[in-house]
């Protein structure tokens, strides 16, 4: 079969789209993640949960399929990468995976008992599949920058020589704060425009300055930290990007500060981190303005912006290796197949715009803020 | 390599994905009932067909969200637990995985938020179309997931790299219609059809034993004594087109099943019981009917069925060779540019896989042992007993259910579902096509031992690189997690089902705000 576009471009793309489809998941799912670890927080009531609940109820688990997508993605397009990192990350997978599987649980069983007690527990387990996954990310993407402890024989068979607490350093932990005041952020923007004016409304906004704040400062923090610390690699020798996806054929030297030479090389990249710090600030804005939309707005550039920083700052590297740097995996060495990535990028032409235009359709059919008075006579809410 | 990290990572895998599917056939099938009853509520605008379709809808969705829950375990597991798998095929196996995200659970998800909290948002139509989305979205994701679990049965359309150390597609067209993979999908989804067609059954059976909803009842078997006869009819004689493609494909799986150990002239028999003896490779006081394996698995009076130690001796010929491409793939490590390396591993390149066979035995396969290369070619035997127990278990259910639906559609015709001792059967019947499935499932996975894929890669060298005592930890998670959500679900399915087909919120006191009264019964 003759594929039209060559491996650098085709790996490139792919580069791009896995960035997408992790904006993706932050922006939709993220604010469901956020609304459900602000649920203690916004809510004194059964009523104002619920409430709470059913701004996120018809949308979180059309959203979850983000993270299920992208999961699949980085299996199809990155394959090293799914497999250092899911296997590497291996307990810290397992509390995510076992917070997302008590979330969906919780949001459809929830309702289907009258007691306190049932809805307390439901509750309790709402905010830890929401909490729980967003520091998780947050405290992996940490490990990213710093790198990770693994290695590959000559089989490519990679081994892993770090342990679940040794996820947790001051820096990855900062960035475990910063994934959660974000969405928690982002959460509140949600319920800024989908909550009626009311206790929840107000509880969401005086929550989402604080973490907005929290926001900007853990934000600023991280980025002084990756500066002093000298943390970063970068390639040194010839760089073949069309040659084949095998970490042992590249050589490349950590080198200190080098995460953020990529803005001297490139001066555009500061758009990125520009955007987190202006993002934020807007969403600031529109919680004073009591503007829902310029809330949500901006939650969702600073969201952008933020992701978008970590992988700019990191490119080519993905998954940089901590022991070893010539097993570090860059956008050069660890794809699939040119021809794997050419039909995974033309099955996503055709399909991504039509889930875009469905998702856009539910979305105008369940529009509208949601009021105590659904909550109490709709009998199809949670 | 440690071999109780590989066992403990199967079993973990095993439990995961028996669990997960226990939710599974039920969305499948239910989903598309849903789309028939609505379809009737639409045409007919009757509003019996609309509290019915929500009542099962109900019922949907205490199942469906267990199914999405523990799905997103089987796609993390390949890469937390088998992580050189995923790097060695991930390739192929990656794509169908995203494109089962792209074009199915998207579809399904978005569309069920939709399908619960749009009834009075959108028109009759507008709602069927969404039901109906959700059930095309359900039913898709089961075609990807198994081209994808076709595949490893399968492995067509791709070929070793030694650049890269793995397998990558070199015909994706091959992949998507493998034949294996089709009759996987039409036989799983029937399975499903069946499953939900009998949960419908025995649930609207046990309201009619108590004279309770009688009018939601009595239509729902209806629906279901017709789905359930078409479906069953179709898991059968499409499980027999399973068994076809297995004499290109699998032989070994099918002389398993079989207990058939020596070629036998064709046509060969078909064996309906026997006890297989492992050791001396015969089976004792079989009841064989002649010609009929022959004809099915052949659809000729003259293609031979393989027995298992012609099939032993070929795998025995197949390592040898592959030892070839994996000596040459040691060179090329080296020396990419090696060209008579590079010649001696395209001459071999089919067998490689087999060559991996013996790290089982040996850390280098080209050092192996006459004795080590004869075990290595035994190991290809999966679990005979086993298989050929399984596979009659899942039949005889099988050919149960043809026998059960047809007896329900002449129940349906006759009396209207007013025999007791029918109605009787159908509540025993609701956890027959689970343990048909679950069996079907270990048949197709126990089959395929020693490979994760067929002919290319062992299971035993798919693990990921992990202790002991972190996979005793995930297990023990997922048992606690699970084991409680399966007590959950299952008391609120019982709750939800003694409740009835009631119409009003389970929060608020007052009646149903969409003007529909509780139904009396007739």
């Amino acid at each position: 079969m003759h594929i039209p576009l060559d491996y650098e471009t085709l790996r490139l793309i792919w580069w791009v789209l896995l960035g997408l489809l992790l904006i993706g998941f932050a922006l939709t799912d993220g604010y469901d993640l956020g609304v459900a670890m602000l649920l203690p927080f916004v809510a004194r009531n059964d009523e104002e949960r619920r409430l709470t609940i059913n701004t996120i109820a018809p949308h979180w688990e059309g959203h979850q399929v983000w993270l299920i997508l992208g999961g699949g993605a980085i299996f199809a397009a990155w394959p090293f990468v799914y497999a250092v990192s899911f296997s590497g990350f291996y307990l810290a997978m397992f509390l995510v995976l076992a917070s997302l599987i008590v979330r969906p649980v919780a949001f459809k069983y929830r309702s289907k008992h009258t007691e306190p007690a049932w809805r307390a527990r439901w509750d309790w387990a709402l905010f830890v599949g929401g909490f729980v996954p967003a520091l998780v990310f947050g405290v992996a993407v940490g490990n990213v920058l710093v790198g990770a402890p693994f290695r590959f024989d000559s089989d490519l068979r990679m081994t892993y020589e770090g342990s679940l607490l040794g996820l947790f350093t001051p820096f990855t932990v900062l960035t475990g704060l910063l994934s959660v005041t974000m969405l928690a952020l982002h959460g509140a923007g949600w319920l800024a425009v989908k909550a009626e004016e009311g206790p929840v409304l107000a509880h969401a906004r005086a929550i989402g300055r604080i973490a907005g704040i929290a926001s900007l400062v853990l934000f600023a923090l991280g980025g002084v930290i990756v500066a002093k610390s000298g943390m970063g690699m970068h390639l040194v020798g010839a760089v073949d990007p069309d040659g084949p996806s095998n970490p042992r054929f590249v050589t490349s030297i950590a080198a200190p500060g080098a995460w953020l030479d990529n803005y001297a090389a490139h001066r555009w990249m500061i758009v990125a981190p520009v955007l987190g710090f202006a993002g934020t600030l807007l969403a600031l804005a529109g919680i004073s303005a009591r503007r829902g939309w310029m809330n949500f707005g901006g939650t969702a550039l600073a969201t952008v912006g933020i992701i978008a920083t970590v992988g700019l700052s990191m490119f080519p590297f993905i998954l940089p290796s901590s022991i070893d740097p010539r097993a570090s995996l860059t956008v050069w060495n660890a794809s699939s197949s040119q021809l794997t990535l050419f039909i995974m990028l033309l099955v996503t032409i055709v399909f991504l715009p039509i889930v875009l235009v469905y998702t856009a359709w539910v979305m105008k059919v369940l529009s509208g803020r949601i009021t105590l008075a659904q909550v109490r006579t709709n009998p199809d809410f949670y | 390599m440690d071999i109780a990290v590989i066992e403990l990572s199967r079993l973990q895998f095993a439990l995961t994905a028996m669990y997960h599917f226990l939710f599974v056939p039920l969305t499948l099938g239910l989903s598309f009932m849903l789309v028939i009853m609505e379809s009737i509520y639409v045409i007919t605008k009757r509003p019996i067909w609309r509290v019915i379709t929500r009542f099962w809808g109900r019922l949907f969705g205490i199942n469906f969200v267990l199914g999405v829950a523990t799905g997103l375990t089987m796609e993390f597991e390949f890469g937390t637990n088998w992580a050189y798998y995923a790097h060695y095929v991930g390739d192929i196996f990656g794509a169908p995985l995203a494109i089962e995200g792209l074009m199915a659970f998207f579809l399904e998800a978005t569309m069920v938020g939709l399908m619960f909290f749009g009834w009075d948002r959108l028109s009759r139509v507008q709602h069927l179309f969404v039901t109906f989305m959700v059930a095309l979205g359900t039913n898709l994701s089961a075609l990807w997931i198994l081209i994808a679990n076709g595949w490893m049965q399968n492995p067509v359309g791709a070929s070793f790299n030694p650049d890269t150390m793995r397998m990558e597609v070199t015909d994706f067209k091959e992949v998507l219609f493998n034949p294996v993979a089709q009759a996987k999908f039409v036989h799983t989804v029937s399975a499903g059809y069946v499953c939900a067609a009998t949960f419908v059954m025995g649930v609207s059976a046990i309201y009619l034993l108590r004279g309770k909803w009688t009018n939601v009842a009595r239509r729902s078997m209806m629906v279901a004594a017709a789905f359930g006869l078409a479906s069953s009819l179709s898991v059968v004689v499409l499980g027999d087109e399973s068994g076809y493609t297995l004499t290109d494909n699998q032989k070994m799986k099918l002389a398993a099943i079989e207990a058939m150990w020596k070629t036998e002239e064709a046509p060969a028999g078909l064996t309906l019981f026997g006890l297989p003896d492992v050791a001396a490779h015969q089976t004792h006081y079989a009841i064989q009917v002649p010609y009929v394996l022959g004809l099915i698995s052949t659809r000729s009076l003259t293609g031979e069925v393989t027995g298992i130690d012609d099939l032993v001796l070929r795998a025995d010929q197949r390592i040898s060779s592959g030892i070839v491409a994996y000596d040459a793939v040691q060179k090329l490590k080296v020396n990419r540019f090696d060209m008579s390396a590079r010649a001696a591993f395209e001459a071999h390149k089919a067998d490689i896989g087999f060559a991996l066979l013996l790290k089982r035995y040996v850390a280098d396969p080209r050092l192996a042992t006459n004795d080590q290369i004869l075990r290595a070619a035994a190991d290809t035997i999966p679990n005979v007993p086993v298989m050929f127990w399984l596979f009659r278990g899942m039949a005889g259910l099988g050919f149960g259910f043809i026998a059960y639906f047809a007896l329900a559609f002449w129940c349906a015709s006759h009396s209207r579902f007013s025999k007791r001792w029918f109605l009787k059967l159908a509540v025993v019947m609701i956890p027959l096509p689970w343990l048909a499935i679950e069996g079907g499932w270990m048949l197709a996975e126990i089959g395929r031992q020693p490979w994760a894929v067929d002919g290319v890669l062992p299971t035993f060298l798919g693990a990921s690189s992990l202790t002991v005592s972190q996979i005793w930890a995930t297990i023990i998670g997922f048992t606690a997690l699970y084991g409680t959500l399966a007590v959950i679900e299952i008391r609120l399915m019982i709750a939800s089902i003694r409740k009835g087909p009631i119409e009003h919120n389970p929060g608020e006191t007052q009646g149903s705000a969409d003007g529909l009264a509780p139904l009396p019964a007739e």
